[in-house]
C-alpha cells in the first residue's frame, strides 16, 4: 500500500477541522438566530406589504447591497468588487470538487480568473478606507485589520499559484476529491498552495466566531425581513403570548 | 432666551461630517430617576450591589427574547456606512455618537461575556469587562440616541441602533439606574392617564375653554367631547395637544375636521395620552401596560374606531405595536384599519370632497414639512408603502398655496430627527438637543433662503416642543413651527356643506 505523505495528512486533517468548525459553528448560530423570536414589528419603513416584496428587498440587499449603495458609494464599490470577486472564485473553485465537471463551471473559468484581482482591489480599497477615513479608523478593531489581511493572503496565494508558481492542478484536484471521498491522494508539494489551504482553513474556522456572521445575519435582520402588515395581522412572540396569558415570563 | 453655556453650532452652507471631537459629549447625562420614580415602575431604586452580575444576566435574558439584539450585536462589520448618518454625531463631532461606536459600547461587553472570541482574545476584538467607566458611558451615550433609526436605513444589514439603545436602557433600569424624564412620565401615565399629569377635571375645563375659543373665532359650535359612550371614534392625541402651542391648534384642527365630516367622536380621560414612553426605555411589559389603556378606553366607551393624533413615536407604537401589545381589536369596526392616523382621516375626507379647504387662509405663510423619524421610518399611513410621506404633504398642499420641501437628503425616509426624540426632550439635555438639531436647522435655513419659507409644519408633539425650544438658538423665531392640522384648521370651511 502506498504511504500518504505527512504534508498531505496534515492538510487533509486541517481541511476537515476547518470545514467541521465552519459547518457546526455556523449551523449553531443560524439555529440560534432562527429560534430567537422577534417580538415586535420593526421593519425599516417604507417596507414591502407582502412576502414577495420582502423576498425582493432581501435579494436586493444580499445581491446588490442596496442600503450600502444608499449610504456610501466608495464603500459600496470596494465591497461589491470584493464580494463579486469572491463569488466568482468560489464558483470557479468548484472545478476541484466536481467530477465530471458541470458545463457552466467550465464556462465561467475565464471570468473567474478576474475574480482574484477584483478581490485584491476591493480589499485594498476597504483597507485604505479603514486607514484614511478618520471615522472608520476610529471604529476599527485589530480583528478588522486581521480579517482583511487573511482575505488578502488567500487571494494573493491563490493568484500566485495561478500566475507565478503554477501548481499541478490535476494532482491538486485528485487531492481535493480524495479529501472529499476519504481516499487521500498526495498534495502537490507547492508551498504557496499549502499556504492557500492553511489560510482557507483558518477562514472557515473563524467564520462562526467573527464578523463574518454578517452573511447569515443579513437574512435574519428584522428591519429587513419583516412584512409591513402590523395593522392587518397580529404578530405575537411565544414569550409575549405567555406574558399575556399571565404565565411566566 | 438665556445665553447658553455651550457653543451653538454654526449653520454652514452644506452639511459636512465634522472633525472627530473625542469625548466632547462625555459629560452629557440626564438626571437620574429617583427612588420613587423607579419604584412606580417596579425597578430598583438605586444601583444594586451586584450590578455587574444583574446587568449581564439581563443582557442574556434580552438576547434570548429579541432576535434583533442578537443578530445586530453579531452582524456588524464596522464598514462605516452609518458613521456620518446620526444627527447627534453631525452636531457634536463626538465619535461615540457614531451609530456603530454607540453600539460598540454594548457590543464590547456582549463579546466579553457571551462570545468565545471576546472571552479568549478581548483586545483583538474590542471586548471589555463591565465596570464603572463602562456604566458611565452607557448612561451618557445611550441617552444621546433618539432611536430615530436613520442609521438602520443606511446599514447594509439593517442594524438598528434604536434596538441596542433600548436594550441598554432596559439593562440600566434593571440595575437601578433609570432616567428621570422617561420614568417619571411613565409613572404619571399609570397614575393619572397622561404624560403631563393633567387630571380629568382639568381636562374637562380645558376642553370647555377650547369650545369657547372656537365659537368666538368661527361662530360655530365645534364640540370637544370627553368620555362620550357610543361615539364612533375614540381620538387619542398626545397630551401636549391639550394646551401647548402650536400643538393645541392641531387639536382644534382635528375637532373641526371631525365636526365638519359629521363623525361622532370622543376623547377619554382614562387614556388621554397617545405617547408611550415605555418604548424609549425598551420595556415590553411597561409598553404593554400603557397600550392596554387604549384598549380599555375603547371597550368602555364602546367606540367603533381608534384614531391617533399628531405624535411620532405614539404613531409608531400604535401602527406597529398596538395590535401586538393590546390586540386583537375584533370588537371594533373592521372596515377601518386599527388604529388610524388623524391625517389618514383628513386626507380621505379631502379626497372625497367631504370637507372643503380654502388655501388662501394660509397665504400669510410659506411652509415646509418635517417628516418625523418615527412616522417616516417606523410606520406607515394609507395603504401603500411611503404613504407616510405622501398623505401629510397632500393634506398640507390642500391647505396652503406655498409649500416647499427641504433638501431630499433630509426628508422622507432620510429625514433627520428633530433632536429631541427617544426620551431626550428634557432641559437637562439641552446642549445635546440644540446640537442634535443642527442637520434639520441647516436644511430649514436653506429653504428659508431659497424659497422664503417662514414656517415648518410638524406632525409630532416631541418635534413641535423641540423646535419651539431650539429654533431661537439658530436665529429662527420660536413660533415658526406649526401643526399640520393647524394649517387644516385655518383653511377648513365650517358650516353648511356646499
Amino acid at each position: 500500500m502506498q504511504t500518504v505523505p505527512l504534508l498531505t495528512v496534515i492538510c487533509a486533517l486541517m481541511l476537515y477541522a476547518g470545514a467541521a468548525v465552519f459547518l457546526l459553528g455556523l449551523g449553531h448560530k443560524i439555529v440560534w438566530y432562527a429560534r430567537t423570536p422577534a417580538p415586535l414589528k420593526i421593519p425599516t419603513m417604507p417596507a414591502p406589504t407582502n412576502g414577495i416584496g420582502v423576498a425582493l428587498r432581501m435579494a436586493r440587499e444580499a445581491a446588490l447591497f442596496e442600503s450600502l449603495f444608499k449610504s456610501n458609494k466608495w464603500a459600496w464599490l470596494f465591497s461589491a468588487l470584493f464580494h463579486l470577486g469572491l463569488l466568482l472564485e468560489v464558483l470557479r473553485h468548484l472545478r476541484y470538487f466536481v467530477q465530471p465537471l458541470w458545463g457552466w463551471v467550465v464556462l465561467i473559468q475565464p471570468a473567474g480568473l478576474y475574480g482574484g484581482f477584483a478581490m485584491v482591489v476591493g480589499l485594498l480599497g476597504l483597507l485604505a478606507r479603514r486607514l484614511l477615513v478618520a471615522r472608520v479608523y476610529y471604529v476599527t478593531q485589530p480583528s478588522d485589520y486581521l480579517m482583511i489581511l487573511l482575505l488578502l493572503g488567500i487571494a494573493a496565494s491563490g493568484l500566485s499559484v495561478t500566475y507565478l508558481d503554477h501548481a499541478d492542478i490535476v494532482s491538486f484536484k485528485e487531492f481535493i476529491l480524495g479529501v472529499l471521498y476519504f481516499d487521500w491522494q498526495p498534495l502537490p508539494a507547492n508551498p504557496l498552495l499549502v499556504i492557500h489551504l492553511v489560510l482557507a482553513s483558518v477562514l472557515m474556522a473563524v467564520f462562526p466566531f467573527s464578523k463574518l456572521l454578517h452573511a447569515p445575519a443579513v437574512f435574519f435582520s428584522p428591519t429587513r425581513n419583516q412584512v409591513d402588515n402590523a395593522r392587518e395581522r397580529r404578530h405575537l412572540a411565544p414569550w409575549a403570548a405567555r406574558l399575556e396569558a399571565g404565565l411566566n415570563k | 432666551m438665556a445665553k447658553p453655556d455651550f457653543n451653538v453650532p454654526r449653520l454652514a452652507e452644506y452639511l459636512e461630517p465634522p472633525q472627530l471631537a473625542p469625548d466632547a459629549m462625555a459629560g452629557s447625562k440626564p438626571f437620574k430617576a429617583s427612588r420613587q420614580h423607579q419604584a412606580a415602575l417596579g425597578f430598583p431604586g438605586e444601583l444594586v450591589e451586584n450590578w455587574e452580575e444583574v446587568a449581564i444576566a439581563k443582557l442574556g435574558e434580552l438576547l434570548g427574547k429579541y432576535r434583533s439584539l442578537r443578530v445586530y450585536l453579531d452582524g456588524c462589520v464596522k464598514c462605516g456606512a452609518c458613521t456620518d448618518k446620526c444627527h447627534y454625531f453631525l452636531g457634536t463631532g463626538d465619535p461615540k455618537n457614531m451609530p456603530v461606536a454607540r453600539q460598540d459600547l454594548l457590543r464590547s461587553v456582549y463579546r466579553r461575556y457571551f462570545t468565545p472570541a471576546g472571552k479568549l482574545f478581548p483586545k483583538l476584538v474590542g471586548a471589555r469587562d463591565l465596570d464603572n467607566s463602562v456604566l458611565d458611558e452607557w448612561y451618557s451615550y445611550f441617552h444621546q440616541c433618539s432611536q430615530c433609526r436613520r442609521c438602520s436605513l443606511f446599514c447594509p444589514f439593517g442594524i438598528d441602533t434604536a434596538e441596542i439603545s433600548a436594550a441598554a436602557r432596559e439593562i440600566l433600569d434593571a440595575i437601578g439606574v433609570g432616567q428621570k424624564y422617561c420614568n417619571e412620565i411613565l409613572g404619571k401615565v399609570h397614575a393619572i392617564g397622561n404624560n403631563l399629569g393633567l387630571p380629568g377635571a382639568a381636562l374637562q375645563d380645558t376642553l370647555a375653554g377650547l369650545e369657547e375659543d372656537v365659537k368666538a373665532d368661527t361662530g360655530v359650535d365645534v364640540r370637544f367631547p370627553l368620555n362620550v359612550e357610543g361615539a364612533e371614534v375614540l381620538l387619542i392625541p398626545p397630551s401636549a395637544d391639550f394646551f401647548a402651542e402650536p400643538h393645541v391648534d392641531g387639536l382644534i384642527g382635528y375637532a373641526k375636521v371631525l365636526h365638519q365630516a359629521g363623525i361622532t367622536w370622543t376623547l377619554s380621560s382614562y387614556a388621554s395620552e397617545a405617547a408611550n414612553f415605555a418604548m424609549f426605555i425598551g420595556n415590553y411589559e411597561q409598553m404593554r401596560k400603557v397600550a392596554l389603556r387604549i384598549r380599555k378606553a375603547a371597550l368602555d366607551l364602546k367606540v367603533k374606531r381608534i384614531v391617533i393624533g399628531e405624535c411620532g413615536h405614539a404613531w409608531r407604537v400604535a401602527y406597529s405595536f398596538l395590535n401586538t401589545l393590546a390586540g386583537p381589536f375584533d370588537f371594533l369596526d373592521r372596515n377601518y384599519p386599527v388604529p388610524q392616523h388623524i391625517v389618514e382621516i383628513t386626507h380621505d375626507l379631502i379626497t372625497r370632497g367631504a370637507i372643503r379647504l380654502d388655501r388662501e387662509a394660509n397665504d400669510h405663510i410659506k411652509v415646509t414639512f418635517h417628516d418625523s423619524c418615527n412616522v417616516a421610518r417606523a410606520s406607515r399611513m394609507g395603504d401603500r408603502p411611503g404613504g407616510q410621506f405622501v398623505l401629510p404633504r397632500e393634506v398640507i398642499n390642500a391647505s396652503c398655496n406655498h409649500f416647499h420641501d427641504m433638501d431630499p437628503d433630509t426628508i422622507g425616509e432620510r429625514t433627520f430627527c428633530c433632536g429631541g426624540g427617544g426620551g431626550l426632550l428634557t432641559d437637562d439635555l439641552l446642549e445635546l438637543r440644540v446640537k442634535g438639531a443642527l442637520p434639520r436647522m441647516q436644511a430649514l435655513r436653506q429653504v428659508q433662503q431659497e424659497h422664503g419659507v417662514t414656517h415648518i409644519a410638524a406632525i409630532c408633539a416631541i418635534c413641535k416642543s423641540q423646535f419651539t425650544k431650539v429654533l431661537p438658538f439658530y436665529g429662527f423665531p420660536m413660533d415658526a413651527v406649526v401643526s399640520v392640522h393647524q394649517l387644516v384648521s385655518n383653511a377648513i370651511q365650517l358650516g353648511a356643506k356646499a
